[in-house]
C-alpha cells in the first residue's frame, strides 16, 4: 500500500493516468446521476435499478456490436429503446408507488433491479464483455500514459449529451413542465400540465440517459449483468453528496468520485475499488447526518 | 399495551408441529431447520421494519458478522486461524465432542453479544437518517461489510475459512442443529411477542407513527432504536453461527453476507405475511419458504426472476400483507371496533 503510494509520489505521471481515467469514468457516473436527481427531485422515486438501466445501455450497444454496428450508432438505439422501456415501466409499475410512502418506490424498484439483473444473464450469461470500438490507443509521454482513443470521443459524447438534455430542461416545453412539477406538482397541476404524463416522461427521460451512459460504459470499460448494483450505488452517491437539482454539484461529485474510485484502485489494490464505493456511500451519508445533528434537539 | 390474543392452542400446535418435524419428514430436516431461521429473519426484521418504521436493508450484516465471530472463536481457540483459511490450504479442524460444544456455544455466545454492540454501534451513525434514506446506509453497511469481509486476509479474504467438523455422524448433526433452529425461532419469537406487550412496544410504534412528536412527548427515541436493532441483532449474530457451522464453511459473499437473497428475503417475507404485526413475518416467512422450496427447481433458472416479480407485485398491489389484509377484512376478530358513524351509509343522516 504505501509502496504504491510513494510509487505516486516519485514518478508523477502516473497521477496524469489516473486522473484522465478518472475524469473519463466521472463524467459517465454523472450522466446516470443526474438522471437519478432528476427522476428523484420530480417524482421522488428512489430509483434502484438506475445501475441495471446503465447495464442494460451497454448490453444493447454490445448485441449491436455482435452485428457488426458501431457501438457510437448503438447510442441513439439504446436511449430510444430505453425510453420506450422506460415508459412501459412508468405505466406497468412506477406509476403506483409515486404517492406511497419512500420505502415503496425503493423495494419495487429493486424488485425491478433484480429482474432485470436475472434476465439479462438469461439472455447472454454471466460473461463480462465490452463493445469494440476500433479505436486506437494513444501513448503520451513516452508511454508512460496510455489513453484510448475511444475515451476522448466517449468523454466528448457525455458531454453533449448532458449539454442537450439541460438545453432539453431549459427550453423545451417538456422540460418546463417538468421543472414546474418538480416545483410544486399540485399548482403545474392547476396551470394545466398533464402531471401523469410528465412523470412518465420524466422517468422515460431518465432511462434514456442512463441507456446512452450505459453504451459510453460498455465502449471505454467492461458490462456484466450484475455490475449494475455498484452503478446504481454510484448514482446514490453522488446525488446524496450534490443534493437535487444542483447540476454542478452533481458533475463535480461524479468527476471527484471517478477519481477516487481510480486512486483507490490504484493504491489500495483493485479488490478496494468496490469497497471504496460503498464506503463512499456510508461517509456521506453519515457527513450529511453531521451536518443536520447540528440543527436538531435529541432528548438525551 | 397490546397483548397478543392468539389462542394458546395455536402456539400449542406450532410447537407440535415444530417437534414433530424432523420425525415426519427427516429428508428435509435441513430445509425446515432454514425454514426456522427464516421465520427468526422475518420477526427480528419486523421489529425494525414493521414496528418502528426504520426499513432496513442490511440487517444481513448482523448474520454474517456473527457468523465469522462463530467461526472465529471455534477455530481460534484451539489453534492458529491460518491454516483453515482455503487461501492457505483450508484445512479442517477435528475436535472431539466437548471440545466441540464447548467452542460452538462460546462462540455463539460471543456472536449474539458482538452483533447486539455492534447494532449499537452502526446505530449511532445510522438513526439519524430516515426513510429511505435509512433504507440505503443500511444496504451500504450490509455491502461494505461484505467487501471488507472479503479483503481482510486474516480470515481468509474472499475466498473464506472452514469451521471445524462436527465430531459425530451427519444425522446427528442436522438433528442437533434443527433444534437449536427451532430453539432460536421460538426465543426470538416468544421474546418479540412480550416485547410488543410492554411499554417499549408501544413506544416503537409511536416512533413510527411520528417520531418528532415520540420525541417531544419525552421517549427517548435514540435509545428505543438502538435496543430495537440489538434485539434484532442478538438473534441474527446466534443464527449466522448456527447457519455457518450448518454450511461449514464461512465465506463473504455467498455464505455470510447474502444481501440479494436472505437481505431481501427478510424484507419480502415480512412484507408478504404483513409488517407490523405479530404473526405476519410468521406467516410470510412459512408461505415463502414452503413455496419456494417446493417450487424453485421446476422454475429452470427463471427463479430469480419470479422472485423479483413477486417483490414488485408485492409491495405495489399488497403491501398490506395477508395479516394486514385480515385485518382490514375482519377488523372485529383483531378486537378493532370499527365506528361505522362516518361511513357512506351512518353518515348520510
Amino acid at each position: 500500500m504505501l509502496v504504491n503510494f510513494s510509487l505516486l509520489i516519485q514518478a508523477p505521471l502516473l497521477n496524469v493516468q489516473l486522473m484522465l481515467d478518472g475524469l473519463f469514468i466521472g463524467a459517465i457516473f454523472a450522466l446516470a446521476a443526474y438522471g437519478l436527481a432528476l427522476v428523484w427531485g420530480v417524482m421522488n422515486v428512489k430509483n434502484l435499478a438506475q445501475g441495471e438501466f446503465v447495464i442494460m445501455g451497454g448490453y444493447i450497444a454490445w448485441y449491436m456490436g455482435t452485428l457488426g454496428i458501431h457501438p457510437i450508432l448503438a447510442l441513439p438505439v439504446a436511449a430510444v429503446l430505453m425510453f420506450g422501456f422506460g415508459w412501459v415501466l412508468y405505466v406497468t409499475i412506477i406509476r403506483r408507488v409515486i404517492a406511497r410512502d419512500l420505502f415503496t418506490s425503493l423495494l419495487a424498484t429493486f424488485g425491478i433491479a433484480l429482474v432485470i439483473q436475472q434476465a439479462l444473464n438469461l439472455a447472454f450469461g454471466p460473461a463480462v464483455q465490452s463493445a469494440h470500438s476500433g479505436f486506437e490507443i494513444r501513448s503520451f509521454f513516452d508511454g508512460m500514459v496510455t489513453v484510448a482513443d475511444i475515451k476522448f470521443v466517449s468523454f466528448g459524447l457525455c458531454v453533449l449529451l448532458a449539454g442537450a438534455v439541460v438545453l432539453f430542461m431549459k427550453r423545451s416545453r417538456m422540460g418546463q413542465a417538468i421543472r414546474a412539477t418538480a416545483q410544486d406538482a399540485r399548482a403545474a397541476k392547476v396551470m394545466g400540465i398533464d402531471t401523469e404524463r410528465v412523470y412518465a416522461f420524466t422517468y422515460s427521460l431518465n432511462c434514456a440517459i442512463c441507456g446512452a451512459a450505459g453504451v459510453l460504459v460498455s465502449m471505454i470499460w467492461v458490462i456484466q449483468p450484475f455490475y449494475g448494483v455498484p452503478h446504481s450505488i454510484r448514482a446514490f452517491v453522488i446525488v446524496t453528496a450534490a443534493g437535487l437539482g444542483n447540476l454542478p454539484g452533481v458533475i463535480l461529485a461524479g468527476l471527484g468520485l471517478g477519481l477516487a474510485e481510480q486512486y483507490s484502485g490504484f493504491v489500495l489494490g483493485a479488490q478496494f475499488q468496490q469497497a471504496t464505493v460503498v464506503g463512499l456511500l456510508v461517509i456521506v451519508l453519515i457527513w450529511r447526518q453531521y451536518l443536520l445533528i447540528k440543527h436538531r434537539q435529541v432528548v438525551r | 399495551m397490546r397483548r397478543d390474543k392468539t389462542p394458546p392452542w395455536v402456539l400449542v400446535a406450532l410447537l407440535l408441529a415444530g417437534i414433530a418435524a424432523p420425525f415426519l419428514f427427516p429428508a428435509y430436516i435441513l430445509q425446515i431447520a432454514i425454514l426456522w431461521i427464516m421465520v427468526m429473519f422475518a420477526v427480528t426484521w419486523d421489529i425494525m421494519g414493521g414496528q418502528m418504521g426504520y426499513n432496513s436493508l442490511g440487517n444481513i450484516t448482523f448474520f454474517g458478522v456473527g457468523m465469522y465471530i462463530t467461526g472465529l472463536v471455534q477455530v481460534g481457540l484451539f489453534t492458529d486461524i491460518g491454516p483453515y483459511t482455503s487461501a492457505r490450504g483450508g484445512e479442517q479442524l477435528v475436535l472431539n465432542h466437548a471440545d466441540y460444544f464447548y467452542g460452538l456455544l462460546l462462540g455463539l455466545a460471543a456472536a449474539s453479544v458482538g452483533c447486539a454492540i455492534l447494532a449499537v454501534l452502526i446505530g449511532q451513525t445510522m438513526f439519524g437518517l430516515r426513510g429511505a434514506y435509512f433504507a440505503i446506509g443500511t444496504l451500504g453497511i450490509a455491502l461494505s461489510a461484505r467487501e471488507l469481509f472479503g479483503t481482510w486476509e486474516w480470515v481468509g479474504g474472499g475466498s473464506g475459512i472452514a469451521l471445524p467438523v462436527y465430531p459425530g455422524y451427519p444425522d446427528e448433526k442436522s438433528q442437533i442443529f434443527y433444534w437449536l433452529c427451532f430453539v432460536l425461532a421460538i426465543l426470538a419469537f416468544m421474546f418479540v411477542r412480550w416485547l410488543y406487550s410492554t411499554r417499549f412496544g408501544l413506544a416503537i410504534n409511536a416512533i413510527r407513527d411520528d417520531e418528532d412528536k415520540a420525541e417531544a412527548m419525552g421517549i427517548h427515541t435514540n435509545r428505543h432504536k438502538s435496543f430495537a436493532w440489538s434485539v434484532s441483532a442478538f438473534f441474527l449474530g446466534i443464527s449466522g453461527g448456527l447457519f455457518g457451522n450448518m454450511t461449514g464453511f464461512v465465506e463473504p459473499a455467498e455464505v455470510a453476507f447474502p444481501v440479494v437473497t436472505f437481505g431481501i428475503f427478510m424484507v419480502a417475507m415480512s412484507l408478504l405475511g404483513g409488517k407490523g404485526t405479530l404473526w405476519g413475518p410468521v406467516i410470510g416467512a412459512v408461505l415463502f419458504h414452503v413455496v419456494k422450496e417446493t417450487t424453485w427447481t421446476y422454475f429452470l433458472g427463471w427463479q430469480w426472476i419470479a422472485l423479483g416479480v413477486i417483490i414488485i407485485v408485492n409491495v405495489v398491489f399488497f403491501q398490506q400483507g395477508i395479516m394486514g389484509w385480515l385485518i382490514m377484512k375482519f377488523p372485529e376478530r383483531f378486537g378493532i371496533a370499527v365506528d361505522r358513524s362516518g361511513s357512506r351509509d351512518g353518515g348520510a343522516q
